[in-house]
């Protein structure tokens, strides 16, 4: 099949089309959704649109060979390379078939089948699967009748992203090696002190020079008073005072400047550090909450303490050092050579053995450190995990194992350290071994030239002793392989976090949001989670001031519809309208202000009760603290307190009870007056009792506000106005709790179910989930009482 | 729930040297009587609870009572209240907790155990809460406002 549209395909090398090809779309990891689009592009008829490409990487035979899928308008191609060209090896019109997609034992297929026929099989590896998903997603889609193309497919593996992301989240965690090159992308933050590390380099460039003054001295000391002395002259006591003034002069010189230079660079790169610290940490405030789900928590504190401290030092120490050693260097050859170029020639023969030294032991340690630096972070996510986890370590006595593990990830540190340490314990002796032997070699060479009479003593006398610093700086300078080494690794890895994109980006022109009424409409949003659909095209409005209930199994997805409300991720597909206006116009902290969130594990931040209600909203007066506190039903145990609205609590604090803390989170989401209410699983963490005090709360908090609630336990719903049902991402049933017992279908079934295990509770006398009729508390059941006694009416 | 305001209300402790409240005729026995706001501001609102922790009374201002209703209230704070206030640090055993502090309070001159660095908690921005080993709480009502001595033994810990 010859096919002249296939110029277009690889019109960048025309000649050597195939191997532009073979590169592009190959069995390693680069993968090149690009180059198949192009090819299917090519082949479309005159009113075809490619709506999706999936890459393939099995043949029939599942050996590997490199091909795609493409889906259009009209057919299902199947391209594949045959004889080092791009052919379309099959075709099929949409209309005849139906798509699925399975996967076992890490091989995917797509099925492409009419009725019990199967038309087409493609099979790939797993990694090829989101793309598949894509095409199979965008199938479904031309199948309901939207024949429009979703451009936003990511660059790099073709799953689709929301359109303001241009690569998704599994791809732009791929590593890439550290080089030393990320260290000059610190110079963004050394930019603002320009001024100050300039003047820094001059008392460099000043300082090392006053360092040079003493041996220039010894020459002439030599030559002109101990010699002409020893050969039975008078000692100028006059020159002998001068010269030692001259010495003296020159060291406090160089200590006053080294010690200004010292003071100088020191405080700028105190500064950089502290900058790339804040802005690391700020970077990280922006993440969506789905980054911080897949970071772990040891490892980011590690990045944001440890590293940043790395390059700290490594800026203030050891490049300055190094800086210093090049002047040093540089000079002293300067001087050598202006006083006998040949000697110094001799004395400068061991530079490059050492250099070719330093650049043989570089690798191996880089590695080395490396691996030591993934160790550390692995010693402290033991930590990380442990210490939050502490009590259930204690609960199943299991102290034997996390220390078992930590004295491993302790010996494994130990054995690389060793491994390490064995290549850099060589490698300064044999440094200094060569300067030694330097110095023989100068030693020797000064002798014969002074036998000769072609240099005088004091030459020679000056020489050694510029040997001598000059041969201490290199065996320094070899040093700062190993420092830049670790503080490339540790600027790579501050670089990963801060080029992270928020895939919950802020607009670039935000709408204003002054006002919020409180609607809010659910537009056919979609969400996947990597390559799981969580939410599928739901649509929902809700009017201002109504309250939803959801509810549904765990994992249908209750959740995820209430990070989306709140902008902690983006819809896939579709859009959450508030007001009408999509939330990803809006400013996400503007938007976000308007909403209260009320989560099942309150979280309080280390400080005093009233600092924790007031934690939206730091300006609140302390009456407005005590009224949200008292209609939190939170005033009067904060009284009971010893230090009353003062006292500590979060970590180190104070502590409450589960419910208590509930109390506080609402009393915080209610100082802050939000027109939009989340309550994700409030009362589902503390007793019946309990959940009296906080439902009497909630009521409180709910009045007059737009409001979500989730809740396993259907008793909390029973003010909402609405209930929706979630099976697996899909809205299943909506509309009041009589109405839903009386369709007896998913929340009847929920519902039974719950009103049993209540009943069996009551008779285990354990008393109650606060479901089923007759207990005696009587707040917390009526709603279910008006709920099981509806059931059988309802239903018949 | 609003702010309970009874239209009167009088303060006494009864013979058995009880802290009771008289509230709009309806008398409590047994109640006490605690700052919503001890360290921050100490003068501003006070509540009054009864034996079950409900509250009873709630007065904004302690500064806008008469005399004689300010001082009973104030009698009845002190007698329940026990924290405190550290003027100077006049001597500490050791650098490393747990250290023994010769401090000077409001109270009195004492010791206190510092059982280790946690037992300093800042509250807000300038006050240090120290709570000793046996629980006792002290309070450091302003750090700028410790003389030079005291600052230093106290940066040690901080």
């Amino acid at each position: 099949m010859s096919d002249p549209n296939l110029k277009v395909v690889a019109s960048v090398k025309a000649a050597d089309r195939t191997a532009v090809l073979s590169t592009a779309v190959p069995n390693t990891a680069v993968r090149d959704v690009d180059a198949w689009s192009r090819a299917a592009q090519s082949r479309l008829a005159a009113d075809e649109v490619l709506l999706a490409v999936a890459e393939t990487d099995l043949d029939a035979a599942r050996r590997f060979a490199p091909g795609a899928v493409a889906l259009t308008t009209s057919r299902l191609l199947s391209l594949s390379v045959v004889n080092r060209r791009v052919r379309v090896i099959g075709e099929w019109p949409l209309r005849e078939g139906a798509l699925t997609l399975g996967d076992h034992a890490g091989v995917a297929t797509l099925d492409w089948r009419a009725g019990n026929a199967l038309l087409a099989r493609w099979e790939f590896r797993l990694g090829l699967q989101p793309a598949a998903q894509g095409l199979l997603d965008a199938w479904h889609r031309w199948r309901e009748g939207d024949h429009a193309a979703r451009s936003a497919q990511c660059r790099s593996c073709g799953v689709e992203v929301s359109v303001s992301v241009s690569v998704c989240e599994t791809c732009a965690e791929d590593e890439q090696p550290p080089s030393t090159l990320t260290l000059f992308r610190l110079w963004r933050f050394a930019r603002p002190y320009k001024s100050r590390l300039l003047l820094g380099f001059v008392l460099t460039l000043v300082a090392t020079a006053a360092t040079l003054v003493p041996p220039y001295l010894t020459k002439p000391l030599m030559d002109k008073l101990l010699i002409p002395y020893q050969n039975g002259q008078d000692l100028d006591k006059e020159l002998v005072s001068l010269y030692m003034l001259g010495l003296l002069a020159a060291a406090l010189v160089g200590w006053a400047l080294g010690w200004a230079r010292t003071y100088v660079l020191a405080r700028v790169s105190e500064r950089i550090g502290a900058d790339l610290r804040t802005a690391t940490f700020e970077h990280l405030l922006n993440q969506s909450v789905s980054y911080f789900g897949s970071k772990r928590t040891g490892d980011l504190m590690a990045r944001i303490g440890v590293e940043t401290d790395r390059i700290n030092v490594f800026l203030s120490l050891h490049l300055l050092d190094f800086a210093t050693d090049i002047l040093m260097i540089a000079m002293t050859a300067l001087v050598l050579f202006s006083i006998n170029p040949w000697l110094a020639l001799v004395t400068l023969l061991p530079l490059p053995i050492i250099g070719y030294l330093i650049h043989v032991v570089r690798d191996r340690l880089r590695r080395g450190f490396e691996r030591a630096d993934r160790i550390w972070s692995e010693v402290t996510n033991v930590l990380a995990d442990t210490i939050p986890g502490i009590r259930v370590v204690k609960a199943f006595a299991q102290e034997g194992r996390e220390a078992e593990r930590f004295r491993a990830a302790n010996r494994h540190n130990l054995e690389i350290n060793d491994r390490v340490n064995k290549v850099w314990s060589m490698f300064a002796p044999s440094v200094t071994l060569l300067t030694e032997i330097g110095l023989l070699v100068v030693w020797a060479f000064g002798i014969w030239q002074v036998s000769n009479d072609e240099i005088t003593v004091g030459t020679l006398a000056a020489f050694i002793a510029y040997i001598g610093r000059f041969y201490t700086r290199l065996d320094s300078m070899s040093r700062i392989v190993s420092h830049t080494q670790k503080a490339a690794a540790g600027a790579k890895r501050i670089f990963d976090i801060l080029d992270h994109q928020s895939n919950v980006p802020e607009p670039a022109h935000p709408r204003p949001l002054a006002k919020v009424e409180g609607r809010i409409q659910l537009d056919g949003v979609s969400f996947r989670y990597g390559n799981r659909q969580v939410i599928r095209n739901l649509y929902l409005d809700i009017k201002p001031g109504e309250m939803i209930g959801v509810v549904g199994h765990s994992g249908s997805g209750k959740s995820t519809l209430v990070n989306l409300v709140c902008r902690f991720h983006d819809a896939s597909e579709g859009a959450v309208r508030v007001d009408g206006i999509d939330v990803r116009e809006l400013a996400v902290a503007d938007y976000r202000r308007h909403i209260g969130l009320v989560l099942q594990e309150p979280f309080l931040f280390f400080g005093t009760i009233a600092e924790n209600i007031a934690y939206g909203r730091p300006d609140a007066t302390r009456p407005e603290i005590v009224a949200a506190a008292r209609a939190a039903n939170a005033h009067e145990f904060i009284m009971r307190l010893p230090h009353g609205y003062d006292s500590l609590v979060g970590e180190r604090g104070q502590s409450l009870s589960g419910g208590e803390r509930q109390r506080v989170s609402i009393a915080r989401a209610l100082l802050i007056d939000p027109r939009i209410l989340i309550l994700d699983e409030a009362t589902s963490s503390v007793d019946s009792t309990t959940e009296k005090a906080i439902q009497a709360a909630l009521d409180n908090l709910v009045r007059g506000r737009t409001t979500i609630a989730i809740a396993h336990r259907l008793s909390t719903l029973r003010r909402a106005d609405r209930l929706v049902v979630l099976d697996r991402g899909e809205m299943v049933e909506t509309g009041t709790h009589d109405e839903l017992m009386a369709r007896r279908g998913a929340y009847y079934a929920l519902h039974q179910a719950q009103a049993r295990q209540a009943e069996m509770l009551l008779e285990d006398g354990a008393g109650g989930i606060g479901l089923g009729g007759s207990g005696p508390d009587g707040l917390n059941r009526d709603g279910l009482n008006r709920g099981v006694a509806a059931a059988p009416g309802g239903g018949t | 729930m609003n702010a309970p305001a009874p239209a009167s209300w009088q303060l006494f402790r009864n013979p058995a040297g009880q802290w009771c409240l008289e509230a709009d005729g309806a008398l409590h026995e047994r109640v006490a009587v605690a700052r919503a706001f001890p360290i921050s501001a100490p003068e501003e609102s006070v509540c009054v609870l009864d034996a079950d922790g409900h509250e009873l009374l709630w007065i904004d201002d302690l500064t806008a009572l008469d005399e004689a209703r300010r001082g009973r209230v104030e009698a009845a704070l002190t007698a329940r209240e026990f924290t405190p206030v550290i003027d100077a640090i006049l001597h500490i055993s050791s650098i490393s907790t747990p250290s023994r502090w010769t401090v000077r309070t409001d109270r009195g001159i004492t010791d206190l155990l510092l059982p280790g660095e946690e037992a300093l908690q800042r509250v807000g921005a300038r006050s240090i809460l120290v709570a000793d080993a046996d629980g006792v709480q002290y309070l450091i009502r302003d750090t700028g406002a410790l003389d030079r001595a005291s600052r230093k033994f106290l940066e040690r810990f901080l």
